[in-house]
């Protein structure tokens, strides 16, 4: 038994930074965007770790890494992300912004996937993040997985275990901090996962010296890929304002915190 | 309003519909113009107050599962002819909603927060960018992240029920895996969210950690006050790299840009620096209190209403003290 694991991952601004909307004729981005240092998105990059745990358990498994962001920035992230997994990478020369339309942003990553050579579907999971932190809609991979007829499909994945007839038991987030259990029968299945169980591995040079034998080239042949608009339009896209005046309190023991605190609880 | 309206719900284990399912109903309403409720589930109660209910029931739809309720959803959308569909952001219909938007060739959002019925506004760049947004394309699908809070309506609807061809189902829901009822940490309809940072496994002024006092304290607090239980992404890391931490936080707790963005009444954070990639899930915390012993933290920058600067062990160790007497 092995697997063909396709793991969509687009790459968002660091999380530590400090975000800012501007208007642009193509509608809302970010202000410097393209000096944001930037990051794998963190749920997918949890999925992409699933997926190589998954593929080292099942000789003969693959991983591709399927990307859509601008080339140049994801040049720079990828030398990081090809320490911690073994993968092929698909690059998609795209703008990475979180205003682009979940519907157009499937419609690329389908095509890319369907057009992977030596695709077998009876051995494919396509995994991804549940939703992304740029535009964190957790919509793409469903349509995605319409597009490539996979009618399996699971959100919020914190756990896969393979059983002994093939069958997949997954665990999905489920409302209350509980978790649903579902058994799939097998491949084709789209997992969006949420953070799983795994911790990041650690970085390993050897993987990243045997992936940088197919990353270049895979960036370079990386095809500008427009994105379609659709009939979407933004009327504003802002920082809210939400400072609060703070009050910092010194001088209390810790006993007149609790009392304090337990009149704000109870009240 | 020139758009059919259907709000899709779907009913709870009980064949109830639940409070998310109710305030969607009551969003619908308050648009106005052509109003109908979808409902899926095995058995399903029409809700009253509204003039049409299409209705998809049985046994295979008792389950949340995507094949089925994508198929579901789909017949009730062609059905009614609606060109917006409303949805609570439920984990059945965020699964399967936007796939049943590719295949009527329509357009979805989540999580939007108000919608007029021309605008709807919905958060980006996890809760730090809020947009106001309009869609040309139809149907257009709505998951709703909060209603408006459900009124009764009197009236019998009309029902009519729509036939489903299923598609083979290959996916069979086996269970629900819910931590026991003295273990559950995560409370959505809780009054109050308590979160604790790393700082509670940190060592403390003797030089040395205390983790499983910091257990015990947060978990006596939970117990006095049934609190929801949050927790920054560092302190649920370090118990994945499997460090002696707080044992009962998974990563179902985290809060902030790589976890939840609960809604809660008020919020108290202990030990943990206020640090902007957390603080976003804190975005709908209507009453923000921290403790913690740096006064400069990132809650003394116009995150919090009221920043104590004390020892939080001190503090919840009276606190439980207090709220348990």
């Amino acid at each position: 038994m092995s697997y063909q694991i396709v793991v969509c991952a687009g790459i968002v601004p660091d999380p530590l930074q400090t975000l800012e909307p501007v208007s642009t004729p193509a509608g809302p981005a970010l202000k410097n965007e393209a000096m944001l240092p930037h990051v794998l998105d963190p749920w997918a990059a949890c999925s992409l770790h699933e997926a190589a745990h998954l593929a080292k358990q099942f000789a003969g498994s693959k991983v591709w890494l399927v990307s859509l962001a601008p080339k140049a920035k994801l040049q720079q992230v990828i030398m990081t992300v090809a320490q911690k997994a073994v993968f092929d990478l698909v690059a998609l020369d795209a703008p990475s912004s979180g205003f682009a339309d979940s519907a157009a942003v499937a419609a690329v990553l389908a095509d890319a996937i369907a057009s992977l050579p030596g695709l077998d579907r009876s051995k494919l999971l396509v995994f991804g993040g549940w939703e992304s932190a740029s535009r964190s809609s957790g919509t793409t991979l469903q349509i995605l997985g319409e597009r490539l007829g996979i009618l399996e499909q699971f959100q919020g994945v914190d756990q896969i275990k393979v059983l002994e007839n093939g069958a997949l038991e997954i665990l999905e987030r489920a409302e209350g901090g509980c978790h649903q259990v579902s058994v799939c029968d097998g491949p084709p299945a789209i997992l969006g996962w949420a953070t799983g169980n795994l911790p990041e591995p650690p970085n390993n040079p050897q993987v990243g010296m045997a992936n940088m034998r197919t990353l270049m080239p895979a960036l370079q042949r990386a095809k500008s890929t427009p994105l379609a608009a659709g009939n979407l339009a933004y009327q504003s896209a802002a920082v809210p304002k939400q400072q609060r005046d703070t009050r910092i309190v010194k001088n209390l023991s810790a006993e007149e915190v609790a009392r304090e605190l337990a009149a704000w609880i109870r009240g | 309003m020139d758009d059919k309206i259907l709000i899709l719900a779907h009913t709870e284990p009980n064949g109830s519909l639940g409070k998310a399912a109710l305030d969607a109903i009551e969003t619908g309403r308050a648009l106005g113009g052509s109003l109908a409720v979808g409902l899926v589930g095995e058995k399903a109660q029409p809700p009253r107050g509204v003039p049409f209910v299409y209705v998809v029931e049985g046994a295979e739809f008792a389950q949340s599962r995507y094949a089925s309720d994508a198929a579901a959803a789909e017949a009730l959308c062609r059905a009614s002819g609606a060109t917006l569909v409303l949805a609570a952001g439920t984990s059945r219909w965020t699964r399967a909603l936007p796939g049943v938007a590719q295949r009527l060739d329509g357009r979805i959002d989540s999580h939007v927060t108000a919608f007029d019925g021309e605008r709807a506004t919905r958060w980006f760049y996890r809760q730090r960018i809020e947009a106001v947004l309009t869609r040309g394309e139809r149907p257009w699908f709505l998951l709703l992240d909060a209603g408006l809070p459900y009124q009764p309506h009197e009236g019998e609807p009309r029902v009519e029920h729509v036939s489903v061809t299923l598609p083979p189902l290959r996916t069979r829901v086996t269970g629900i895996v819910a931590p026991k009822s003295e273990q559950q940490t995560i409370r959505p309809d809780a009054d109050l969210l308590f979160v604790a940072g790393a700082g509670w496994t940190k060592k403390q002024k003797d030089g040395q950690t205390h983790v499983e006092e910091a257990g015990n304290l947060v978990l006596g607090f939970l117990a006095a006050t049934r609190a929801s239980l949050g927790s920054s992404k560092s302190l649920v890391d370090l118990s994945g790299e499997g460090q002696s931490v707080l044992p009962f936080l998974s990563h179902l707790n985290q809060i902030g840009q790589t976890g939840a963005t609960p809604r809660h009444p008020k919020g108290l954070a202990t030990c943990c620096h206020g640090e902007e990639p957390h603080v976003v899930g804190w975005r709908f915390i209507q009453e923000r209190r921290a403790v913690n012993l740096d006064p400069n933290c990132g809650w003394a920058r116009g995150k919090a209403d009221i920043l104590y600067v004390a020892d939080a062990f001190e503090v919840v160790a009276k606190l439980n003290a207090l709220l348990s007497a």
